[in-house]
Order: structure tokens, then C-alpha cells, then sequence
């Protein structure tokens, strides 16, 4: 089967410090896949080059049909035309939920899918409560993000990014900033979206959920993937001794 | 203060030589206090040798100085302020084309004319005549802030008067086309008017006219002696001289000598004096005030209330599009919006208004004066309001920019439709605090002959010299008008607080002291 996320021999550094050294990976299509690693490891920067909030050094990124290349040289314009069009595959979802405070909910959730897509306000607000019923969240549609517990303002982002219908979705520690009672309802809308077949790359510290639910898992450790393997050859036999410190020091 | 001797004789030495009193006397100098700002052909600098002050009330001082054995002494101050500098004792006398009048009698003693002339209207050379008072009916009419022209003015009726600080500044309006007409005393009609071609003189000279020397009516002795000068230089033909050297020598003021010098005031004219300008009670007073808000409320408070609200809206408008060039513009003009914030702060409003009003015509840019108040105020404040957003729209995380960018949304649309609207919440209380800052600034626009509060203040305080009594009650009426607005921004901060429902009780905020948060 084809990869829908192929990764090549990625680069990034900040200043004088390293962040990615060619790191390459390939995803299928409805595949759940984990990454994991110390922090300061690259796996934010590496989530941020596939939906260009970083740009990379050197190296090639393809999600679907949209291929970014840093040899392309492109001019701004252009640079940033394609960013929109990759970022319109690519749903994104943030450790600190980053919800729009000034709107409710419904509108949180509207608001791309009316300026993108062009949608019809009430088109848009028909899909949005949709969603928001699917995150569990239908009679929270009017509220204010500033009136929602952690977990549910979490799972109101993932409706967010969810109605652009993004090929694939993104999640930078969708977790850490919870409280560890709100963790679950969070992992359980990720686990309905895999069994409904969504793409998702998730960085995370919930190995259990890595364990349980990933069909692959990606070890990064400074800058390079030092392994990937199913999880229950990465998290039984961990082929590396990096891999293996990382997995002694969690217990 | 063993050295004062010392010191009081360096002043003398000085101001000989400012005089240049030929008589070296141990009298104290007679400090006369007059404005030399375009004040031609009373006293101003000379063209030839800008630090010397000329001119026919320099020469008459000087005569008067040696009539009396006093060193004149020249003291600079605004002229509709002659009256309040002299009560405050800046100087000995106030002589610079007072015209005697009773409202002045009341304030200060007037010693006998030593002038008389008339008012004279002066139009464009291309317009039509006019030629009195009754011919200015419906015309836009200039003329001095506080002089009797514009006692005469307003007396006339259905008059659209225009007050300047200065003769300048009216005819230069005249001429732009600003102003149909304007009227001003004969002579500086004949320093001013005259030799400008665009102007020409109209008419007849209309009304009467006596300038006295304004003395503190606790200086009796300092008024005789001051007559008794006069008389002597009239008889001695020395004051003559004068105006003839000045070109002002005139049928009227040759009248007034002849009266003058064969019969000295009577007791009749003393006890004249005291009826008009003895103390009022409170209750008249009292009254006085009463009568006074109507005149305050109807005829300065809506133009203030109009101009503040109009400049601040451009104000806001242009502010914000000075802070998104300057955040997000091209790097060109993100560089020309700062420029524009730093050169308008580092500014005066005052130099700035003066630039738009008097500046622009020179350029061909004629605004009104509204257009140029509002125009003034609201570019000025913009830059401060570029300021706010700027710092309102830094202080939104830029989590929030990443996360419209992740959906898809363009750099200008995030800044739309997120980063802007949360900015304009955040920034309320500091763009309140510069409304209200606009809205008391407003009161400078009175130098571009706009008639607001200030304004009506500075004419209603100037017929009775009536400074504090009308200046509280126009103070009480700029906060109480003011008021409304703090209590709007309130009540708005609250209901559009970041994160805050949109369905909260308008009516417990506007009335309620306390700004509840969620």
C-alpha cells in the first residue's frame, strides 16, 4: 500500500543546535502511529515541519498529493500558498488546546471551514454541531472556551480541526497539559477516530495508549529515529540501547 | 539680602538699556506689559533687527518715561491676558491698544485716551464691497479674540464670527477665502490689510474707538501722573510727532487732543466710574453663573462633544491601520508607520494644529475649521492609538496565530478574524483613558477659531474678567461630560472581556460601581 506521509531525510536546526538530522519515516494511510522519545527530542519540531509552522532546512515532506521540498526554492508567495494547501490535509492539535477565546464554541469550530472553504455561515454551524455532538460536546456549543474543563476544551480543538476534513491528523502531547481524571476522554476520541479509519501522528507520554492502540511507534532521541518498530516489538524487545534507557527511566 | 542693592541696580542698568532712557534715574522703571507677537504698528520687532522692539506704543512709552523719570521697560504678554497680567502685577501698566470699555472699567482704571481711531473692514481685493456692520449679516466675519471689534460683532447679529489671537492669522483666512471680511481697529486695518494685495480696505471707518493706558485701580497716583504725561505731550506736540513718524496721525485723535487739553475729566465721569464698577453680591453672581449655562451647554459643549467623538474616531480607525502596517506591512512602510507614530508623538499638538489650519493653505489645501480640528485631534491621537493596538495585538500569544494558520486560514485572515478582535478587547482601557485625554485636548482647537467650551469660557470670562467662578463651572461641565464615556468603557471592558459570555445584564454594569470579572 502506498505511504499517504512519506518523510525524507528531514533538517532542521535553530542557531547552532541541531534539532533534526535526517529523519525519515513513512506513514499509511489509516494508520495510528506514535512517537515518542526525551523531551528536548525533536518530536514537536518534527510535527511542526509537516504542517510548516517550522520550515526545514533540507529534506522533503509529501502528505497526499502535496509535496514540500526545501530544494524547491520557491518564492514567498508561492511558499506560502503551499503551506495552505498542505495545511488544509493536516489537522493540528496543541498541548495547550490554543482555542480562540473570543468565540463560543460553535463558532471555534466554524470559523476556518467559512473563511477556507467558503462555507455558508449555517452550513458551517451545521457540520460544527455535528462534530461537536460526535466530540461529545453538542450542548457546549454556545459556550466559551473559558467556560470548558481542560479535557473538554481539548476535545472541542480536535472538532476544530476535524471540520477543515484534514486527510491527516496532528497531535503535539494532546494530553500533558490535563488533569490525569480528563486524560481519558481525550484518547477516546482519538481511539473512535481510528477505528473510523483517520490517519493520525500523536506525540505523546501515554505509553499505555501507545501500547494499546498505535500500529506503529517511532523512538526519536537527538534529532534522528533511533527506532520504529509495532509497539509490541519497540515496547517487548527494544532493539536499541537508547530505546531501552528511554523505556527503563518511564518506569 | 545684603546684595540686593547690588542687584536691584543691575536690573536698572538693564533696563536703561533695553529702553534706551537717556535719563539715568534711582527711580524705579515703569514696567509697561504689551504683546509684541505680529503686533505692528503698536509694538513689535523690528524687521530690520528682530531684537529690537519698535513701534508707536515703544516711542509713546519711552515719552512717558522720561516724563515721569522712569525707565520704560518692556514686559511680553499675550494680549486678550493684558488685563489678569496686570492685576497680577507682571508689570506697572497695560498699554497696547486697549480700547477703553466699561466692561474693562469695572476690572481696571483707564488713564485719558491718548489714541482715538475707528474699526475698519478690509475684503478681498475680487469680492464684493461691504461696508457696515449691517452688510456683514450672513457673512463669515474675523476679527481679535476679546476686542471691542468683536464686542461690535456679535452685538450685530446673524454674524458668523471668527475669533483669532492674532491680526495675522485673521487676514491670512481673509485672503485664503476662509473669511468674507474682516474687521479690526484702523490701525492695524492700515499695517496688515493694506499693503496686502490680495486685500483690500471697504467702506468707511465705522464706530468710535479710544485706547487708554490700563492702570490697577489701586494705583490712583500712577493714573494722575500718567494723565498729567499725556496732557503735556499732547500739549508739547511731542505725541503728535509720534503718529505722524507711525503714519497714524488721524482727524479723530485730533479731536480728542483738543478735548483733552482744554478741559481736564470732570467728577462727573468719576462718579460714573464707581457706579459701573462697583463690587457685585453673591446672589448676583449667583444669577450671572445661572445665566451663563445655557450659553455654555447650547453654544460650547456640543461642538466639543462633536469634535472629540469625530476625532476619535479617526483616531481609532487610523491608529489601527498604523499598528497592522507597522506589524505586518511591507517592510517599507512598516519603517514610514513608525515614523509617522514617532513624529506625530515627539510633536505638539498646538504646532500640529497650527500646521494643518494656517500651513495647508499654502499648499492649496483649505479645510474648515472643523474638518481641521477633528483632522488635528484625530491624527494625533492615532499615533498613540497605533501604540495600543501595537501592544495589544504582541500581547496575544502567538499560539493563537499558529493555530488559525494550522487551519488553514491566511496570515490575513488569522489577523482578521483572531488576533485583531481579541487585541481590541485588550486595549479598551488604555484607548478609554486616551479618549478622555482627547476629549480635555479638544479645548486647544479654540486656536483655529473653533467656538467649544474652552472657547465660550475664555468669552464669557473676559466681559467681567470673571477667570475662576466661570473656569469651575466650565471644568464641572467637561466632567460631567466626560463621565458618560468612563462609565461606557466600563461597562463595554466587562462585556467583551476575552473569554467572557456574551449574555451578561447590561443594566447591573452601567449602574453598578464594582466591574465584576468571570
Amino acid at each position: 500500500m502506498a505511504a499517504l506521509i512519506s518523510v525524507d531525510r528531514l533538517h532542521k536546526h535553530f542557531g547552532a543546535t541541531e534539532a533534526l538530522r535526517g529523519v525519515s519515516f513513512d506513514v499509511e494511510p489509516r494508520a495510528l502511529t506514535a512517537i515518542i522519545g526525551p523531551s528536548g527530542c525533536g518530536k514537536s519540531t518534527l510535527l511542526r515541519c509537516l504542517n510548516g509552522l517550522e520550515l526545514f532546512d533540507a529534506g522533503r515532506v509529501r502528505i497526499g498529493e502535496v509535496t514540500l521540498a526545501r530544494e524547491n526554492g520557491l518564492a514567498p508567495r508561492d511558499l506560502a500558498a503551499q503551506l495552505r494547501q498542505l495545511r488544509e490535509e493536516v489537522g493540528m492539535v496543541f498541548q495547550g488546546f490554543n482555542l480562540f477565546p473570543h468565540l463560543s464554541v460553535l463558532d471555534n469550530v466554524a470559523l476556518a471551514p467559512r473563511l477556507v472553504k467558503k462555507l455558508e455561515r449555517s452550513e458551517a454551524e451545521a457540520r460544527a454541531l455535528a462534530l461537536l455532538e460526535k466530540v461529545g460536546l453538542g450542548d457546549k456549543a454556545h459556550h466559551h472556551p473559558s467556560q470548558l474543563s481542560g479535557g473538554q476544551q481539548q476535545r472541542a480543538a480536535i472538532a476544530r480541526s476535524l471540520a477543515m476534513s484534514p486527510q491527516v491528523m496532528l497531535y503535539d502531547e494532546p494530553t500533558s497539559a490535563l488533569d490525569p481524571s480528563l486524560v481519558g476522554e481525550v484518547l477516546a476520541i482519538m481511539r473512535q477516530l481510528d477505528e473510523e479509519g483517520m490517519t493520525q501522528l500523536v506525540v505523546t507520554h501515554e505509553m499505555r495508549f501507545a501500547r494499546e492502540v498505535a500500529d506503529r511507534v517511532l523512538f526519536l532521541c537527538d534529532g534522528e529515529v533511533v527506532e520504529e518498530a509495532p509497539p509490541e516489538a519497540l515496547f517487548g524487545a527494544p532493539r536499541d540501547p537508547r530505546t531501552r534507557a528511554f523505556l527503563r527511566d518511564l518506569r | 539680602m545684603t546684595r540686593f542693592p547690588v542687584g536691584r541696580a543691575a536690573l536698572l542698568a538693564a533696563g536703561l538699556a533695553l529702553a534706551g532712557a537717556a535719563t539715568a534715574s534711582a527711580q524705579e522703571p515703569l514696567r509697561w506689559g504689551g504683546d509684541s507677537e505680529g503686533g505692528a504698528p503698536y509694538v513689535f520687532q523690528d524687521p530690520q533687527d528682530p531684537r529690537r522692539l519698535v513701534g508707536f506704543e515703544v516711542d509713546l512709552a519711552a515719552a512717558l518715561g522720561r516724563q515721569l523719570g522712569r525707565p520704560a521697560v518692556f514686559v511680553q504678554n499675550q494680549w486678550d491676558g493684558l488685563i489678569p497680567g496686570l492685576e497680577r502685577g507682571n508689570y506697572d501698566v497695560a498699554l497696547n491698544g486697549l480700547e477703553i470699555t466699561d466692561d474693562r472699567r469695572r476690572e481696571i482704571d483707564f488713564t485719558v485716551p491718548y489714541y482715538a481711531t475707528s474699526e475698519q473692514l478690509a475684503v478681498r481685493v475680487d469680492a464684493p464691497a461691504l461696508e457696515s456692520l449691517a452688510a456683514l449679516r450672513g457673512h463669515t466675519v474675523g476679527t481679535l479674540k476679546f476686542s471691542l471689534a468683536e464686542r461690535l460683532l456679535e452685538r450685530a447679529g446673524g454674524i458668523e464670527l471668527r475669533t483669532y489671537d492674532g491680526q495675522i492669522n485673521a487676514y491670512e483666512d481673509l485672503a485664503n477665502g476662509r473669511l468674507d471680511a474682516v474687521l479690526m481697529d484702523w490701525p492695524i486695518a492700515l499695517y496688515y490689510a493694506k499693503p496686502n494685495a490680495k486685500l483690500r480696505l471697504s467702506g468707511p471707518p465705522m464706530e468710535h474707538v479710544e485706547y487708554g493706558i490700563g492702570v490697577r485701580k489701586d494705583d490712583p497716583a500712577l493714573r494722575e501722573q500718567l494723565d498729567a504725561a499725556l496732557r503735556e505731550l499732547m500739549r508739547s506736540g511731542e505725541l503728535r510727532a509720534i503718529y505722524e513718524k507711525w503714519g497714524l496721525w488721524n482727524a479723530e485723535s485730533e479731536a480728542l487732543f483738543a478735548s483733552l487739553t482744554e478741559a481736564p475729566a470732570g467728577d462727573a465721569l468719576r462718579s460714573y466710574t464707581e457706579t459701573v464698577t462697583r463690587p457685585i453680591g453673591w446672589g448676583e453672581r449667583l444669577q450671572r453663573y445661572a445665566s451663563y449655562l445655557p450659553i455654555l451647554l447650547l453654544r460650547g459643549a456640543p461642538m466639543t462633544l462633536a469634535v472629540s467623538l469625530l476625532g476619535m474616531s479617526v483616531a481609532v480607525t487610523v491608529g489601527l491601520a498604523l499598528a497592522l502596517t507597522n506589524l505586518y506591512g511591507p517592510r517599507a512602510a512598516a519603517l514610514a508607520a513608525r515614523a509617522y507614530v514617532e513624529a506625530v508623538r515627539g510633536t505638539p499638538l498646538l504646532i500640529q494644529l497650527y500646521l494643518i489650519f494656517y500651513g495647508l493653505p499654502s499648499l492649496g489645501i483649505r479645510l474648515s475649521p472643523l474638518v481641521a480640528a477633528v483632522a488635528g485631534l484625530g491624527l494625533n491621537y492615532a499615533a498613540y492609538e497605533a501604540e495600543n493596538y501595537r501592544a495589544g495585538i504582541q500581547a496575544i500569544p502567538a499560539s493563537q496565530m499558529e493555530a488559525a494558520l494550522s487551519l488553514g486560514m491566511s496570515r490575513a485572515q488569522a489577523v482578521r478574524h483572531v488576533i485583531v478582535p481579541q487585541a481590541l478587547r485588550l486595549v479598551i482601557p488604555p484607548v478609554t483613558n486616551d479618549f478622555i485625554a482627547l476629549f480635555k485636548d479638544s479645548s486647544i482647537v479654540s486656536v483655529i477659531t473653533m467656538v467649544e467650551l474652552t472657547k465660550v469660557y475664555g468669552q464669557l470670562a473676559s466681559t467681567y474678567y470673571d477667570y475662576i467662578g466661570v473656569g469651575l463651572l466650565t471644568a464641572a461641565i467637561y466632567f460631567l461630560m466626560g463621565l458618560p464615556f468612563v462609565r461606557l468603557a466600563r461597562w463595554a471592558e466587562a462585556r467583551t472581556s476575552v473569554g467572557a459570555p456574551a449574555t451578561r445584564s447590561a443594566g447591573r454594569r452601567w449602574f453598578g460601581a464594582r466591574a465584576e470579572r468571570a
